[in-house]
């Protein structure tokens, strides 16, 4: 009725988006993780090298690469325009507030733990991606079969103690962003089935744990098992 | 008499809408645990006005937790520690003797303090008013029975149609947005046929005015689902959100 453009900069519109992404990403942390977990099965490394090779050469994989950064991209700048217009829908602030009582602290904080992935990922991307793709500050080492050697790289970087510990809490971050994050996406999507919507929020309670848990465990393994 | 408490109120006190205001204390004694919370605030203002001072300005009607006037901001939560009821049926046994209660009107851009603990909850009207009439057959009323509509619709329906316009969940959203008070007025009419005719022109001139009066942005927090005097449903805002899209879709 009122087009497009209305419904994007509407608040409904933008929690449209936020949900969208939101599910986006999390089908992509599906896929990252999966790989991640090859080092479990094959301490090589040769499987988790050959499954990072197609991922970097695959022009589907590419493509999508873009989608995800443009996914990510939105993801944030709808945050920060919802975040400023809930800070402005209320200039002054109670002075006692009791809202434990009535909702959970990580759901209240969405946007503190958002922004504690965000560095995360600057450095986790720094870390591999930059590398791989820019040869910045140097390029991958080339394995035996002329692919990235990502796994040394990564028995490289997280034979660092303080890489591990950060990687290990941005999990923590990562866990809690993604217990409120799951289930609210598909309410956003207006997605709220009493047949469905209990399914729904069991699976995304098991889906944070377990996603968070295999990404902490791979640096901890390569810590204190995998050394070069 | 005895059970009786002594209280120490911490009462928001702002003379008009562009005062700073501030939070004044009063201590209030002998307070029966079988009184209101309203009629507390009557007794010191009784007190206050014999003193010569200015009484303590708050919304009330009803005062039987149907028309939604008393906005109390009561120990960090609306209408205070109890869920489902309104400040009216809060009453003085839900404190102990030597408690300290803080006391703060409704803090919103779209609820601006019109004096003491009073807001102006007419942002609430004006969406109430964009989403427009309901189209009805004139001549005869027809036969009810041609109208049919199965008990889970005139349930949810009718759950919808309970909220009061408090503005409760708009006091406790950590946005201040309003999404449970809008949905359950879209959903009231989106759940019948009587309400077909004009669901979609209905919901997105809601939801523009919602926005246009400055409420916040639902995060899912489920906290106004929880501080409902009436228990209205977050089920609500997925329904509005689904309309919204369908909406901005035909």
């Amino acid at each position: 009725m009122s087009g497009s453009s209305s419904f994007f900069t509407s608040s409904l519109g933008r929690k449209y988006v936020m949900g969208i992404t939101g599910i986006f990403l999390i089908t992509f942390l599906i896929v990252h993780a999966g790989i991640n977990a090859l080092i479990f099965i094959d301490n090589t490394g040769a499987l988790f090298n050959s499954a990072a090779h197609f991922m970097a050469t695959n022009w589907v994989i590419r493509s999508m690469e873009l989608v995800l950064f443009l996914g990510i991209i939105l993801h944030i700048v709808q945050a920060v325009i919802l975040t400023r217009q809930n800070k402005q829908a209320r200039p002054q602030e109670y002075a006692y507030a009791n809202a434990n009582a009535n909702s959970l602290w990580y759901s209240r904080s969405m946007g503190l733990l958002g922004t504690l992935i965000l560095i995360f990922l600057i450095i986790h991307l720094g870390h591999f991606w930059v590398k791989a793709r820019f040869g910045i500050p140097e390029g991958i080492p080339e394995g035996m079969n002329g692919e990235h050697d990502m796994f040394f790289e990564m028995k490289e970087v997280f034979s660092n103690l303080w890489v591990v510990v950060v990687y290990v809490l941005a999990m923590v971050s990562l866990a809690y962003h993604l217990l409120h994050g799951f289930q609210s996406s598909f309410q956003s999507l207006g997605l709220n089935h009493h047949k469905y919507t209990p399914a729904i929020k069991k699976i995304g309670i098991w889906y944070s744990i377990v996603i968070s848990v295999v990404f902490a465990l791979m640096p901890l393994y390569v810590y204190f098992f995998l050394k070069n | 008499m005895s059970g009786n408490m002594n209280l120490t109120l911490k009462v928001w006190r702002q003379k008009n809408g562009n005062d700073k205001g501030q939070l004044v204390n009063y201590p209030v004694k002998d307070v029966s645990p079988d009184m209101s919370f309203l009629e507390m605030f009557d007794v010191l203002n009784e007190e206050l006005v014999q003193k010569g001072d200015e009484p303590i300005a708050f919304d009330h009607d009803c005062r039987e937790g149907i028309c939604g006037a008393c906005s109390m901001f009561i120990d960090g939560r609306p209408h205070g520690p109890k869920e489902g009821i309104t400040t009216c049926q809060l009453h003085m046994r839900s404190f102990k003797d030597g408690d300290t209660i803080v006391v703060e009107p409704w803090r919103a851009k779209a609820f601006p303090v019109v004096k003491d603990l009073v807001v102006d909850r007419s942002a609430f009207d004006r969406i109430m008013a964009s989403g427009g009439f309901v189209s009805v057959n004139t001549g005869n009323a027809q036969d009810a029975n041609n109208i049919l509509v199965s008990k889970v619709d005139a349930d949810q329906a009718f759950e919808a149609a309970a909220c009061i316009g408090c503005g409760a969940c708009v006091a406790t959203c950590k946005n201040a947005s309003a999404m449970l008070f809008v949905s359950a007025k879209v959903s009231q009419l989106a759940l019948l046929p009587q309400g077909q005719p004009e669901r979609m022109a209905r919901v997105e001139n809601m939801v523009a005015q919602m926005d246009k009066e400055g409420f916040g942005n639902c995060t899912n927090t489920g906290a106004c689902e929880v501080e409902c005097p009436k228990g209205i449903s977050l089920e609500n805002i997925a329904r509005m959100n689904r309309d919204y899209l369908s909406a901005s879709l035909t």
